[in-house]
């Protein structure tokens, strides 16, 4: 039984942290206007900038927002906050569940205000098409709010900033968030497919008429989702064993 | 006090062990307590009394033992919310007031006091509105006791609960803590300072080096660990003749001045003076716990030790 109560507080808490917000929902909202604003109607990777750009930036800010989670959890851990809520009945599952929850819907604020700041920057989708791509964005962060989980768990809190920012920076750099891609052919390219961030701004793509990912989106996913959890589960029994 | 061994009406520890590499943190601790007796385990530091109430929360798995609380094993019992527990060490979780988070956590157990009530109880309410974050060390350890205290759980398992407090702050401690008491809850609570156990526990279960040293009423384990320290300038004394004397447990030398342990001071003191009336600058002294352990403990080791029942 999870508490609506504790879920609640759980999400006010972590509304009230600023910087999270900032990074969140007003950066990628911030570098989306200075940059688009000078590229309005370029073109970019077979798609109008706008479109792509808003794509990219969206992925970016909710990517930064599942996994910074992470570092809730390595924060409460290293004060001993866990070790009082594991002697409570709240199971290790809701735990989890109430962290990706509040990602998530930070998640859905960042999609939400990047669709409208894509729409001021001139961007037309149809209905579909946009439930499409906000679909596809909250999908693949999946494997990048267990990333988070996973993270918080294996580093101190002090380690966990830089992990993080490194991490998200790094992904949705290769993943083609910023605007750019590092390869468009050849063996890099193949790396970039086989990342979860390229196939989250790859949903700016929705539009094109085929409504969802390629077969290879949806296996990037599974696979990378696959993969972490059980790393996750690993990491959280080591952890809790050792107390 | 007749405790329940059997059914599930209270506590057992069977055999309990648990080692962290070569240190033999809890060496087979067999202890049984009845529903709503208030017990203190008294011990100096590192003598197993945190390792033993983390098993018994399930935050720590024994290598062997069992542990059964109100018939459950510890996990279970956590789950059901029967067990509420205040840990050694913990900081609170920021950006709630301490209102929101009693209430927060108030809403994970079944039956929790009203968040009003344990307020009050624990001397929050006025500071209630207050930042988690923005709290001294006496009112964070306050709130600490209160976010125990909310689940409302028939056993209460507190580790040196009072040691972030000041003398005014353990009093309140403790006057909330005979209130929960009074309401028939059991309570265990580790400390090491011998007044807390003597004023606030019905029984006290004296723990050294991970095993169960002595076990019974206050005033007994006072009588036992209570001894004296005797010193006086006495130069080229017999040691041995002093060691032979009424009353007197042991007798060590540094310079000039010998230095007697006793758990009868009266005794001893009068056949010191006695006997050796050159005896100068006489000073009685309460031996300290630690001193009192080592007595308890020192000659066995790693043998087996009898529990001393003094009740």
């Amino acid at each position: 039984m999870t508490s609506m109560t504790y879920v609640r507080y759980e999400v006010v808490r972590n509304f009230r942290v600023w910087q999270f917000v900032f990074f969140a929902l007003a950066w990628p909202i911030i570098v989306f206007f200075t940059v688009t604003s000078a590229n309005r109607h370029a073109t970019f990777d077979g798609i109008g900038f706008p479109l792509y750009f808003m794509a990219g930036m969206a992925a970016m800010g909710t990517i930064s927002g599942v996994v910074s989670r992470g570092s809730l959890i390595a924060a409460e851990r290293s004060i001993g906050w866990t070790r009082q809520m594991r002697i409570t009945p709240l199971r290790a599952g809701a735990y989890f569940g109430a962290k990706v929850l509040c990602g998530y819907l930070m998640a859905l604020l960042t999609v939400g205000a990047m669709c409208l700041a894509g729409a001021m920057m001139g961007v037309r989708l149809s209905a579909g098409h946009w439930l499409a791509f906000a679909g596809l964005l909250l999908v693949g962060l999946v494997p990048f709010a267990v990333l988070g989980i996973l993270l918080g768990h294996l580093l101190k809190p002090e380690a966990l900033l830089p992990a993080v920012a490194g991490t998200t920076t790094l992904l949705a750099l290769l993943g083609g968030a910023y605007g750019f891609l590092v390869a468009t052919s050849g063996p890099v390219f193949e790396v970039i497919r086989a990342l979860p961030s390229y196939w989250l701004v790859q949903a700016g793509k929705t539009a094109l008429g085929h409504g969802g990912w390629p077969a290879e989106g949806w296996i990037v996913i599974a696979a990378w989702t696959a993969v972490l959890v059980p790393l996750t589960v690993l990491a959280y029994r080591r952890d809790t064993s050792r107390v | 006090m007749a405790a329940d061994t059997t059914s599930g009406g209270g506590i057992t520890l069977a055999g309990l062990s648990k080692s962290y590499g070569a240190v033999r943190a809890v060496r087979s601790i067999d202890l049984t307590i009845a529903a709503g007796e208030t017990v203190a385990l008294l011990g100096p530091n590192g003598a197993g009394k945190s390792t033993t109430i983390d098993m018994m929360l399930g935050l720590t798995r024994p290598d062997s033992g069992r542990i059964s609380l109100f018939g459950m094993p510890p996990a279970e019992a956590v789950a059901a919310g029967v067990v509420g527990g205040m840990l050694q060490t913990g900081s609170l979780i920021p950006h709630l007031s301490v209102r929101e988070l009693i209430t927060m956590v108030a809403s994970l157990y079944p039956r929790p006091l009203p968040v009003d009530e344990v307020l009050q109880l624990t001397g929050t309410a006025e500071f209630a509105g207050r930042p988690t974050g923005k709290l001294s060390g006496g009112q964070a350890q306050r709130v600490r006791f209160a976010v125990a205290l909310v689940a409302n759980s028939d056993l209460l398992l507190l580790d040196e609960p009072t040691s972030a407090l000041d003398v005014e702050g353990r009093r309140e401690f403790w006057a909330s803590m005979r209130a929960v008491a009074a309401q028939g809850k059991t309570v265990v609570f580790a400390t090491h300072y011998l007044e807390e156990a003597d004023s606030y526990a019905d029984r006290i279960v004296l723990i050294a080096q991970g095993r169960i040293v002595a076990d019974g009423s206050p005033a007994r384990i006072k009588a036992r660990v209570g001894g004296r320290t005797i010193r006086a300038t006495l130069p080229g004394a017999d040691l041995a003749r002093l060691a032979a004397l009424p009353g007197v447990a042991s007798a060590d030398r540094r310079g000039d001045t010998v230095i007697i342990s006793s758990a009868a001071p009266e005794a001893a003191l009068r056949a010191l003076l006695d006997q050796y009336p050159a005896a100068r600058d006489v000073e009685v002294r309460g031996s300290g716990l630690e001193e009192a352990f080592l007595a308890l403990t020192t000659d066995d080791g790693d043998a087996a030790l009898p529990v001393q029942e003094v009740r």
